[in-house]
Formats: C-alpha cells, sequence, structure tokens
C-alpha cells in the first residue's frame, strides 16, 4: 500500500443555506478545495451524504455532482453509513490512492436538510435507526442517544451540568470558526434551561439541521512531495460496524464499533492515543462526546463526564476534543461531517486553525459515526 | 351443554369527571350526575381503539379459558365504533390471538348490542357443533357530540366471551331477541356524531325492548325475577338500569354487581357484556344470570346463564372487572379528552 | 405512502411477538433472521418472547418524526423481557415521573401510528407498567 497524502481543503459556511441548492454548495466547496490542492486533473470522486433522497429526492450523485463539477466522465460514487457518510468517502478515497488505483481522489461530503420541515428531517435522519423496531415505535435520534444518556447517568453517575459542559466548550471553540453554522459561545443555564427534545436532552444538547459541505483531495504521498506541498499523511484508517438497533448492543453505555475502529487506524499507524494531539469526534449530541472520549481511550470506561468536567478536553487540555466547535457548534450537514472533521485535523497541522490552534499539532485523529455507533470510521493522521 | 368457558375485560385507564365536562358546556354537573345517575367515565388514549381493546379482553378470556386459540373456529367483534368503515376489526383480532387461518370472522353493528349480537352467533355455532369455540367480543369508543348529552356518558371498553362445549364456566340455559325497528338513535355514513330521539329513548326504545326481552325469555324458560341471583342491563346511564330492573321486579341487590356506569359510563356494545364479566367476577357455583342488552334501532338480546363449578377456577387467572374500573385511574382535563377523542379540529 | 406490504410482513411479530430461536445456540432473534448473529447456524426454530420484563432506559420523545406529530409527548424505552431479549417500544399508561430504570413492564397490544385519515392503521405492542 502507498502512502496516502491531503494534500487540498475546501469548506464554505455551514448554515441554513436557502439561496443554496446542493448541487451549488458541493460544486462551491469541491472547487475550494481543488484551487487549495493546485492540481488540474482528478482520476476519480468519492461523495458522502446520508440521504439526498429523503431531503430533496435526488439520488445518483455520482453522475450529478461529477457533471456539475465539469468533470464527466470521472468515475464518481456516492457512499452512504448515515452520519458517517463522510468519513466513509475520507475511507474510500484513502483505499483507492493507497491501493495505487488512483491518484487524485475528490472526497466531499454534503448534505442539503433544509428543504423539508423539522419533522420531515427528524423523520430522514431516523432512517439510520432500525426502521421496523426503532422507528416504527416513534423513535428519533435525540430519543435514542437519550436512552443512552439516562443509561450512562444511571451506571457512571454521569451528570446533566456534565453534557451541558460539551456544549460549552464546543461553542467556546467554535466561536473561533468563522465557518461555524453557530461561532458564539453559549453558557451552562443557556444549555440547562433550553426547550426539552427528548429527555434529558435539551435543544442545547443537539447539534443542528444544517446545509454545507467540506473536501479534501488526496493523492500519493510522493506526488505530494514532488509537488512541493506540505505532507500530511493519512496514517490510518479504521471503520467497524455495531448492530442497528440499540437494544441489541452487549452495553448501551459503551460504542463498541468507535472502540474497534480506533483500535485499528492507530495500529495501521503505529501510534497510541497519547500520542495525539488533537481529536475530531462525533458529538451529534453531548452524550455522544462523551462516550466517544471513553471509547477512544481519551478518558477511562464511565469518566468522560468527568474528563470534560476537569478539563481535560478542552482547547489548552491534554487531549483537545472539537477544537472546531464539533457538530454542535459547527453544524451538522450530515454526509458532510466527516470531511469537516478531516479539514479541521489538516489545518491544524498545517498550522492554519488560527485562534483555535492547538499549539504543536503534530498528529491528529477523526471519529465519525453512523447512528447510535452502528457504524464508526476513524482515520489518524500526521504531519510529516 | 353449552356456554362461556372463558371471559375478559378491558378498560382504558383514563376518566374524565361530569363536572369537567360540564364546567367547558356551562351545564349544571350536579343536576347531570343526579339525573343520569354518573359520576365519570372512561376514555380511550389515542393508542386504543376497538381492535386494540377487543385484543386484550380476548387475550385475558383466553387465560381463563385455557384452551388453544388455533381451535378457535369463530371471532366476532361487535361494536359501533369499528376503526375502519371497511376493513374488518375481526381480522386482527383473529391474528393477534393466533386463530388464524382456519377461522370464520365477521363484524356486527347494532348499535350498542353488537357485543351480544356476536354472543349470540358465537353460542349459536358451538350449540350447531359448528365449530368448538366461538368468541365474540364488544367493545366500543363511542362518541358523544360535544356539549350534548351523550358527551357525559359515551365511554371505552371490551368484553370478550369464549364459547364451547367443555370447560364451561357459566352454561347457557336459554337465548331469546326482541327486535322491532325504532329509529331511536342513529348515526348516517359521514356523521362524525351521532343523533338521537330525546326523550322517545326511553319508553318506546329501551324500555320496551329491554322489558320485551326479558318478559319473552323468562317465559321461554319458565323462570321469574326471583329465580335469579343477579340480572344485567344495558346502562346508557345509572338511572335506566335500576328503573326497568324495577319495572320487571328485579331488586337492586340483583342489578347491583353489574352495574358499572356510574363509574365508567355506557360503554355502547361493552356495556352489558362488561356488567356480565363483572358478575362473573363475584358469582358462584349454581347462580343464575339474566343478561339483557339494548341497542338502538332497535333491540334486545337475552341470556340465561348457570354458573358452574369451573369459576372458582378461573375467575383468578385475568385481570377482575372491578379492579380495572377502580385502579390506577388517570383523570383527564376537557381539553386532553377533546384531544384524545379527535373533537379539536385541525389543519387538513 | 409505502403499500401496506412493508408493515404486513412484520405482523406475527408485532402481533404475536413471535422471535426465532437459533438450533445452534438457543440464541433468540427478534425479528427472527436468516444467520444467527452469534453462532453463524441458518437453522432456527420458532419461539415467542416473555410478556413483561424490566426497563433498562428510557426518554421523553418530545419533538417526533411525522406520522408521530400528535402523539407527542410520549415516552419509549427499552426493556429487557424476563428471557433475556431486549426489546424497544412505547412506554404508556405511565406519568413520566413513574419513569426509571428497573421499571417492571408489561406488553400491551395498541395502536402505534396510522398513515393519516385515509391510510392504514398498523397496530404493535407498547410496554405498560406491570
Amino acid at each position: 500500500m502507498r502512502d496516502v497524502a491531503a494534500i487540498g481543503v475546501g469548506m464554505t459556511k455551514w448554515g441554513e443555506l436557502w439561496d443554496k441548492s446542493l448541487r451549488t454548495i458541493f460544486a462551491e466547496t469541491a472547487l475550494l478545495a481543488i484551487d487549495d490542492a493546485g492540481v488540474d486533473r482528478i482520476d476519480s470522486m468519492v461523495v458522502g451524504c446520508m440521504s439526498s433522497g429523503l431531503f430533496v429526492g435526488q439520488e445518483h450523485l455520482g453522475s450529478m455532482l461529477a457533471d456539475y463539477l465539469g468533470r464527466v466522465p470521472v468515475p464518481a460514487a456516492r457512499v452512504e453509513s448515515a452520519c458517517s457518510s463522510g468519513g466513509l468517502a475520507l475511507r474510500q478515497g484513502f483505499i483507492e490512492v493507497a491501493s495505487g488505483m488512483s491518484d487524485i481522489v475528490l472526497v466531499a461530503g454534503v448534505e442539503k436538510m433544509t428543504d423539508v420541515t423539522g419533522c420531515e428531517a427528524t423523520y430522514a435522519l431516523g432512517t439510520a435507526a432500525d426502521q421496523e423496531y426503532e422507528g416504527f415505535h416513534g423513535l428519533t435520534f435525540p430519543g435514542l442517544y437519550a436512552m443512552m444518556a439516562v443509561a450512562h447517568m444511571h451506571k457512571y453517575g454521569t451528570t446533566r451540568e456534565q453534557l451541558a459542559m460539551v456544549a460549552v466548550k464546543n461553542h467556546d471553540n467554535g466561536s473561533k470558526n468563522p465557518l461555524a453554522q453557530f461561532p458564539f459561545k453559549v453558557t451552562i443555564d443557556a444549555v440547562l434551561n433550553s426547550v426539552l427534545v427528548a429527555d434529558p436532552l435539551r435543544i442545547l444538547d443537539c447539534s443542528p439541521i444544517t446545509d454545507g459541505a467540506a473536501a479534501v483531495i488526496l493523492c500519493p504521498a510522493d506526488m505530494a512531495k514532488k509537488m512541493k506541498k506540505r505532507v500530511i499523511r493519512i496514517a490510518g484508517s479504521g471503520q467497524a460496524t455495531d448492530t442497528i438497533a440499540l437494544s441489541s448492543r452487549k452495553d448501551i453505555t459503551w460504542i463498541e464499533s468507535t472502540d474497534l475502529a480506533a483500535r485499528k487506524a492507530l495500529a495501521m499507524a503505529g501510534r497510541k492515543i497519547e500520542d495525539l494531539q488533537l481529536f475530531e469526534v462525533h458529538d451529534c449530541f453531548t452524550i455522544a462526546e462523551i462516550m466517544v472520549t471513553e471509547a477512544l481511550g481519551i478518558a477511562e470506561k464511565g469518566r468522560g463526564g468527568r474528563a470534560v468536567e476537569e478539563g481535560l478536553t478542552s482547547l489548552t487540555g491534554k487531549f483537545p476534543v472539537n477544537p472546531s466547535g464539533g457538530l454542535k457548534a459547527k453544524g451538522h450537514p450530515v454526509g458532510a461531517t466527516g470531511v469537516a472533521q478531516a479539514v479541521e485535523v489538516i489545518k491544524q497541522l498545517r498550522g492554519e486553525a488560527g485562534e483555535r490552534q492547538v499549539k504543536g499539532a503534530k498528529r491528529g485523529l477523526t471519529q465519525n459515526m453512523g447512528g447510535t455507533g452502528g457504524s464508526s470510521v476513524v482515520h489518524v493522521f500526521e504531519a510529516e | 351443554m353449552t356456554g362461556i368457558v372463558g371471559y375478559g375485560a378491558y378498560i382504558p385507564r383514563n376518566r374524565i369527571k361530569v363536572e369537567e365536562i360540564a364546567k367547558v358546556w356551562g351545564a349544571d354537573a350536579p343536576s347531570y350526575k343526579r339525573g343520569l345517575m354518573l359520576e365519570e367515565k372512561s376514555v380511550p388514549s389515542p393508542d386504543q381503539d376497538t381492535i386494540s381493546m377487543s385484543v386484550e379482553a380476548s387475550k385475558r378470556a383466553l387465560k381463563r379459558a385455557g384452551i388453544d386459540p388455533r381451535e378457535i373456529g369463530a371471532v366476532y367483534v361487535g361494536s359501533e365504533s369499528h376503526p375502519y368503515a371497511v376493513k374488518p376489526s375481526g381480522t386482527v383480532l383473529a391474528e393477534a390471538i393466533d386463530a388464524t387461518p382456519d377461522v370464520h370472522t365477521a363484524d356486527l353493528e347494532f348499535a350498542c348490542k353488537a357485543g351480544t349480537e356476536g354472543m349470540f352467533v358465537a353460542l349459536s355455532l358451538v350449540q350447531a357443533g359448528a365449530v368448538k369455540y366461538g368468541l365474540a367480543v364488544g367493545a366500543d369508543t363511542s362518541q358523544g357530540a360535544p356539549g350534548d348529552a351523550l358527551e357525559y356518558s359515551a365511554a371505552a371498553g371490551a368484553a370478550a366471551f369464549i364459547f364451547g362445549a367443555d370447560g364451561i364456566v357459566a352454561e347457557s340455559v336459554a337465548t331469546y331477541s326482541y327486535t322491532t325497528d325504532t329509529p331511536d338513535f342513529w348515526r348516517r355514513e359521514y356523521q362524525y356524531y351521532p343523533q338521537h330521539g330525546g326523550r322517545f329513548t326511553g319508553d318506546p326504545a329501551y324500555f320496551k325492548h329491554i322489558m320485551g326481552a326479558a318478559r319473552g325469555l323468562m317465559a321461554r324458560a319458565k323462570m321469574k325475577p326471583g329465580d335469579f341471583d343477579y340480572v344485567v342491563f344495558h346502562q346508557p346511564n345509572g338511572k335506566f338500569p335500576l328503573r326497568v330492573g324495577e319495572m320487571l321486579g328485579f331488586t337492586k341487590k340483583q342489578i347491583e354487581p353489574g352495574w358499572l356506569v356510574p363509574k365508567l359510563g355506557n360503554t355502547y356494545s361493552g356495556s352489558s357484556p362488561l356488567g356480565l364479566t363483572a358478575t362473573l367476577d363475584i358469582a358462584k357455583p349454581g347462580q343464575m344470570i339474566l343478561v339483557v342488552s339494548y341497542g338502538s334501532g332497535a333491540g334486545s338480546d337475552a341470556f340465561i346463564f348457570k354458573v358452574t363449578k369451573r369459576i372458582d377456577e378461573v375467575r383468578d387467572l385475568a385481570p377482575k372487572t372491578r379492579d380495572l374500573l377502580d385502579d390506577h385511574k388517570n383523570y383527564l382535563e376537557y381539553g386532553v379528552y377533546a384531544k384524545y377523542r379527535r373533537k379539536i379540529r385541525k389543519a387538513e | 405512502m409505502p403499500t401496506p406490504s412493508r408493515s404486513w410482513r412484520e405482523i406475527p411479530q408485532r402481533y404475536r411477538l413471535e422471535a426465532g430461536k437459533c438450533r445452534g445456540c438457543g440464541y433468540v432473534c427478534f425479528p427472527p433472521r436468516v444467520v444467527c448473529p452469534h453462532c453463524g447456524s441458518r437453522e432456527f426454530g420458532q419461539t415467542k418472547l416473555a410478556g413483561a420484563g424490566k426497563l433498562l432506559t428510557y426518554t421523553i420523545i418530545r419533538v417526533p418524526p411525522q406520522p408521530f406529530e400528535d402523539q407527542a409527548p410520549y415516552a419509549v424505552g427499552i426493556a429487557e423481557l424476563d428471557d433475556g431479549v431486549k426489546l424497544t417500544a412505547q412506554v404508556v399508561d405511565c406519568d413520566f415521573a413513574d419513569l426509571k430504570v428497573g421499571l417492571r413492564v408489561a406488553l400491551e397490544f395498541r395502536r402505534v401510528y396510522e398513515e393519516g385519515e385515509a391510510g392504514v392503521i398498523y397496530y404493535g405492542y407498547k410496554f405498560v407498567p406491570e
């Protein structure tokens, strides 16, 4: 397998982009990445998108987006693993370059979520769960994560305040991110008093509905060196699945798929979690970040709440988590998130993260998750 | 010998008091309570309907009957609030209790006597030897027009009876039906609420048919009111069954065990059937029960049951009617009641 | 609107809690499966789930998905049934304040949702306090 480098990144401001369609959002973002990479040729495109069919009635994104980027007949595929579609696209692009199948691959993620009502969006997001045995009973994603929170709080004593601290930290970071949907701070009180979505989760525990895209250009590390690019290498990639239904899990307070995917990615990179300086993780809900930090080994099992309370995962802490603002403050256009996590890590490793720069960042990790942990995709990045 | 081999009741937990309804419409609650002899009624949650209640009542009947549901050859659901205008309630019930596919199913309607109608038919098939066991359910989630007198009493509940020729809990001694064309209460298709003839629903309707059926059956069986331990009448309100009982020569003591309406309301097709399940819950072997239903339109079905020894073995195998009536009640305000009963007009 | 076939297919599970019991290792699959996720066996017998259990977790949905718009707020939970099988369903006839991990619940047949005023009505199981 060849070494793979990321030589271009692209992302525009995320939010409710009423005047931009899915194809426009994608094309503008992809062009930013292509320009940043300074390439004139693309050998292959992989796009992560959870549910363009339900949100805008459009499938066949490979063809459509290759077309709107002006790049037909490039081979193009849309991949899906619910909210980890972006991370999955990154992995597929990585495999294509590493295997020698393609040289220059455009990896992108996109989601256009605001052309449907809130209820319809909740339904579309719910298709990441077991339709016949969870969705059929009226479950939603906030509902599923709320049940994980109730169980985690019951078993480990995780508190409502600790959940709120995740939102506060991520908004603090997000306030330093000009591309974030919500670039402002929030207080613990604001979180605790915001409207209930699924007890105990409140609206400020939940990542928002967002339109947006992110893109990365991958190529062999040797080619990057020849182009005189700063080589940011994808040192490890791991993916794992778990049962689709939360009720089938061995332990509903533990995200096994993240544990397994991270082990694989770290093993491939030849690194331990302590060797890394920053982590972009899937905080679709505040409880998710807490559980992911445990699954990654940043915090001991059951002590994820304690970790955020003690500042372990703050921007200046030992294990900065979500310097970008995370899904909570940056936004969560579902299929785009996994790629945006990579964009952040790459910028950080290049020293281009401005006010939210993690000092001395040389190695970073992205963790992207689908459903309630039915899929996890983890990548490790290293600056050469 | 044929008769009831298993019985079961289901009553939703929600209640609304007469005062709560009266206050919204500016009516005088005490006079309604006195006039109707009614305090509160049951209200179905939005996820309860004739079908769901029939299933639970039937499962309870199966527990008492102790039979394999595959041996049930007929399933009848009598209601005036079948969830579909076209698609049977009976098929969902039959499927849910695992009686399909070797089963005859029909939905019945005849205002409030659709339940006893089903009982009539199921019992007859068993007597004819055409089926081994027949299941009949009387269930309703009755509607009363907002502000109308019926709003105080229209309630929800279900009672299920399995008929057979062995393992009998209450033997069928005699049956009789009395029918005329009397338009006292009706609902045209596409109308949301029923209409009724006011005081016309009394003497020419309820009283005439109940008395006609009771007298006709007692004549046929050569029995008098004093020969019965208990009598169950259709209960549209608290007053009517007491009055018709008095007119026929029954005592309040005979009526009381099956007189559920003051705290339950009128469960329409479930009304006399639930009165019967409540009576069976306390009856002793050898006792005689007379049941007379009434359905507007109009008609009455009458049954005489003789309780057997087996009642002592099965009584406690499923919840008792009075416990369902009295325990775990959840009182609703009118607004929530109106929302549950879909009386609030929403956007199309 | 989908055809009724998708839900009709699940009737044995939704109405009668019919499950598959792996002939290899005894694992109970609900719904029944083609291959056992524990031992890989492809041979199954039929069984039914236990009718009661205890809540492992729960929540109250206040922002519902489309077909449940009129029902919110409603409680849902995951219960471990007395036969060890874990099941997800709504929790009804229970004051929100009484919901707790460990609550004993039984399964009851209820209406789950309907496809608008004119569509099919879907029935299934829900948890009620035991």
